[in-house]
């Protein structure tokens, strides 16, 4: 495959950035995304220039580290993460653009590499549970509804990557802190600090210069872990609920 | 306290878009419902004004209130406003950087254009206020004959025009803004989806033809009685 890119170049967080380009006629169909920017990279490596810096690590589509925006889709579009977009979903010839995610709380630290500290702040404001440590709890000791444990787990699958912000048209973050706030407010473990979490999770949310969710979409049309729109209804359901409570 | 935190909050503000968008949603059906009996006679449109003024007048006086609901109206719309407006300038902050060309997967043309045809509405409503309600851009107003009002003023087809186009970006407003208000107020969930959106879609749908079906009738001089 002959393949232009037009990358995000950009040294550190102070400095412009802008787009280069690059070609390449090694790419191959079977190759993953990450493999074909590994090749560009081995190129520019060896014309002596400074190599493309991405976010990577598991390259299995379950850590939540890459992520970038191609052709103006997180991830790519294809229901994956960009280290499971296969070159196939490309055509020979084609100009590829390629983005770091975009928000004012992800500030560039190198070219498509983003800071998402910001979606690890929101979890120390409430993502867990506090309990005891000890001797382990008898297994089933805490009887979940089959149901609410399913809904749960579709939740919890959020792998943090931030695709849902970068898709977002007003980078909100609402995506990520409604499947955190109803994994946990689903179960029974979750109950005691349900409201607590909602209020802080949401505030630091706010804090962090997130914009406001419109209910566009495209945060659940790029998700890698296929989060759907009702997360967000039900943390605004726990919101209003804490308020009433008077805890938010 | 509680209050003014949700209102502090970008989900607070929201939920005061959704409940004042709920109260002009609610309006905007009863008005329709009003405007429909211009096709029972000039009898029935022209009692339907007069009721509005007589009800409850034994308690609030005559008009009084029709004044009420217009309180009630003028204040949830400057709400919508103020915080349509707080909420654009905090999502347009969250992007400094755009990208170079983005590519929409589920944003739709109602959910996108929620901004500027909010503006385009508002500035319709003032038109519409001054044409209809005031009167005093009307070529021959005249106080309570809502039938002979209507009959003179759509005689013209550029308000026509005007007055559907107006509609149809009521429409994609309330496509969008319909289902939006359910999801804010938490009424969504993953099995009532489906039915939330073809609930948006009906109310989409049908307030804005029965607004339109008055016009074009009168230009078409269906119902129409010397």
């Amino acid at each position: 495959m002959n393949l232009t890119l037009k990358v995000w170049r950009q040294k550190n967080a102070q400095d412009a950035g802008r787009f280069e380009t690059y070609t390449t006629s090694e790419a191959d169909p079977e190759m993953s995304f990450m493999e074909m920017l590994d090749i560009v990279n081995q190129d520019i490596i060896r014309k002596g220039g400074d190599p493309i810096a991405f976010d990577h690590d598991c390259r299995e589509g379950i850590c939540g580290t890459c992520g970038v925006v191609i052709n103006g889709v997180p991830h790519g579009g294809h229901g994956t993460t960009t280290c499971q977009l296969y070159m196939r979903h490309f055509k020979d010839g084609e100009t590829i653009t390629i983005e770091p995610w975009r928000a004012r709380p992800f500030p560039v630290l190198k070219d498509l590499i983003v800071d998402r500290a910001a979606l690890d702040r929101i979890i120390v404001a409430g993502g867990y549970i506090s309990a005891s440590t000890g001797s382990a709890p008898d297994a089933n000791g805490i009887l979940v509804p089959k149901p609410d444990s399913d809904a749960a787990m579709n939740y919890a699958v959020c792998i943090g990557c931030g695709a849902c912000v970068a898709a977002c048209p007003n980078g909100s973050a609402m995506l990520f802190t409604a499947a955190k706030v109803a994994h946990l407010n689903l179960l029974p473990q979750g109950q005691p600090e349900r409201y607590t979490r909602t209020a802080n999770m949401v505030a630091q949310m706010d804090k962090e210069g997130f914009g406001g969710c419109t209910n566009h979409g495209e945060c659940t049309a790029v998700c890698p872990a296929h989060i759907d729109m009702s997360a967000i209804a039900r943390l605004n359901r726990d919101l209003l609920a804490a308020t009433l409570k008077g805890v938010a | 306290m509680a209050v003014v935190a949700l209102y502090r909050s970008t989900i607070g503000k929201k939920v005061i878009m959704a409940v004042t968008g709920f109260i002009w949603v609610g309006y905007v059906v009863l008005h329709m419902f009003g405007n429909l009996k211009y096709f029972v006679g000039a009898t029935s449109i022209n009692g339907w004004a007069e009721f509005l003024r007589t009800f409850g007048q034994d308690i609030l006086g005559y008009s009084g209130f029709l004044w009420v609901v217009r309180l009630v109206l003028v204040s949830a719309v400057l709400l919508h406003i103020l915080m349509a407006y707080q909420l654009t300038q905090l999502d347009w902050a969250s992007r400094p950087v755009r990208y170079s060309g983005r590519n929409y997967l589920s944003a739709t043309f109602s959910s996108r254009t929620m901004r500027w045809g909010g503006v385009f509405i508002l500035l319709f409503l003032v038109y519409h206020i001054l044409h209809m309600t005031v009167g005093n851009i009307h070529p021959n107003y005249e106080e309570l004959k809502p039938y002979h009002n209507l009959v003179v003023a759509f005689r013209d087809p550029i308000q026509v025009v005007f007055y559907v186009a107006a509609m149809i970006v009521l429409g994609l407003h309330l496509y969008h803004g319909v289902w939006s208000m359910l999801q804010t107020l938490g009424v969504n969930s993953f099995p009532r989806n489906a039915t939330l959106h073809r609930v948006a879609q009906a109310i989409a749908i049908l307030v804005p033809l029965g607004f339109i079906s008055l016009p074009l009738a009168i230009l078409l001089g269906i119902g129409v009685r010397p």
